[in-house]
């Protein structure tokens, strides 16, 4: 038999470097498949890769770049013996034990493991969304709002991370229109305040996106009255998506319990319906969606696994101990 | 690690036109999270193809007017460039393995 491992944690963003801090630090030398890098939000060190400064993790009084902030979960975690593994987990089996996690055809198993997946950004579903990623369309305000000095631009979304791009992009752009499609935002009074405070934003409300045109590069986009049908084109040469997220859980489709919008769903803490697998962060959470609730339920998950493997029988303990006892 | 060669707006014509073998240029910033995780994986790549390929690296903040020439909109966009001129162009990061794939055409 191969190395099989106390607990594997899959995912490597605030809910999984947590759980990898607190399972270290208790001796289960935990390895962290950490992901593949990408530009849309299931990278290593997750959602905040994309971000720059975060300003409400506490500890921070003047902010913390949220690539500089991962970059520190990571380190404090591989100090305390974390191993990690730079690639994407193609399957899982959770039918059977050890639990088995491959990553192409390499296979690692464990006795427990720490879901930590995450969630990415949300796509319109546009034919040419595709094709204009990087010529315009974009899904990293922080990457690329540097590129669209002097024009105009559209953030779509009414939550704080649309807020939050677009009144990042007004520190590049001349105008930035945000399309809703609602005539109110969800996002948080604060960031709502400072959006309505900002000369260079302007609102589109009861509108979507239903169309993208420009040959080479982004044009205009064309823009649908949600009341009224009528559609028109707002000429705009940048196009930054904030209309929400999808979990990543495919990987775990028909082997854990997830809801109808594929969030994994978690009881007595951070159980999942599989004994011995546990859920941590935005991957089973779609009310908060916060780094310190991540980071907090990663705690949970590390805690919740480690009495779990504790009160499991040891194979060594069943040979050892008399039949009569 | 090696460092990858760092070209600036002077230095990008002579550097990428004059070279007999593939020149791959990371455009790149230093705020740009997704830039920071691609650049080891490029300077593996570097020392793995030593000798097929030169990997180079342009900071849009430095160097303005080479990332405009080449309508970057978008970081980390990588381009291959072979006698001076754009071959391929790769948008966004990626990991070692499907780099290599994408790069495979010249190595």
């Amino acid at each position: 038999m191969s190395d099989v491992r106390d607990v594997i944690i899959v995912g490597s963003g605030p809910a999984g470097l947590t759980a990898a801090i607190y399972t270290a630090r208790a001796n289960l030398r935990p390895l962290v498949i950490e992901g593949e890098l990408s530009s849309t939000g299931d990278q290593p060190g997750g959602q905040l890769m994309l971000t720059t400064e975060v300003e409400n993790y506490p500890g921070f009084v003047d902010g913390i770049q949220g690539p500089d902030l991962m970059g520190s979960f990571r380190a404090q975690a591989a100090w305390f013996g974390a191993e990690y593994v730079t690639e994407k987990v193609t399957r899982v089996d959770f039918s059977s034990r050890p639990f088995v996690v491959e990553v192409g055809t390499t296979q690692y198993r464990a006795r427990s493991i720490i879901v930590s997946t995450g969630a990415r950004a949300k796509m319109i579903g546009l034919d040419d969304e595709r094709r204009l990623l990087g010529y315009g369309v974009s899904t990293c305000a922080t990457c690329d709002g540097f590129f669209f000095k002097e024009t105009d631009i559209a953030v779509v979304g009414g939550g704080d991370s649309a807020l939050e791009e677009a009144i990042f992009l007004t520190k590049f752009a001349d105008k930035v229109t945000v399309v809703h499609r609602r005539d109110a935002l969800r996002a948080s009074k604060i960031m709502q305040e400072r959006a309505f405070k900002n000369d260079k934003i302007e609102f589109l409300w009861n509108s979507e996106v239903v169309g993208l045109e420009g040959d080479k590069a982004l044009t205009g986009a064309l823009v649908r009255n949600v009341h009224t049908g009528e559609t028109s084109t707002l000429a705009v040469s940048g196009l930054f998506v904030a209309i929400g997220h999808v979990p990543n859980t495919s990987l775990f489709v028909e082997q854990l319990d997830m809801d109808e919008a594929g969030y994994l769903l978690t009881g007595d803490g951070t159980r999942t319906n599989v004994e011995g697998v546990f859920a941590a962060g935005d991957v089973a959470d779609h009310t908060y969606r916060q780094a310190i609730t991540a980071a907090g339920t990663g705690c949970m998950a590390a805690i919740d696994a480690e009495r779990w493997l504790e009160a499991q029988p040891h194979e060594a303990d069943i040979k050892g101990t008399p039949a009569d006892w | 690690m090696a460092q990858l060669e760092v070209l600036t707006d002077t230095t990008f014509d002579e550097a990428v036109g004059a070279s007999d073998l593939p020149v791959v240029v990371d455009f790149w910033a230093e705020w740009c999270g997704p830039c920071r995780m691609v650049a080891p994986v490029l300077e593996q790549i570097a020392i793995e193809h030593a000798g097929k390929l030169r990997m180079a690296k342009v900071n849009v903040d430095d160097a303005p007017s080479v990332a405009r020439r080449y309508d970057i909109m978008s970081i980390p966009t990588l381009i291959v460039f072979k006698d001076g001129v754009a071959k391929k162009r790769i948008v966004g990061a990626k990991g070692k393995g499907q780099m290599v794939d994408l790069l495979a055409e010249f190595l």
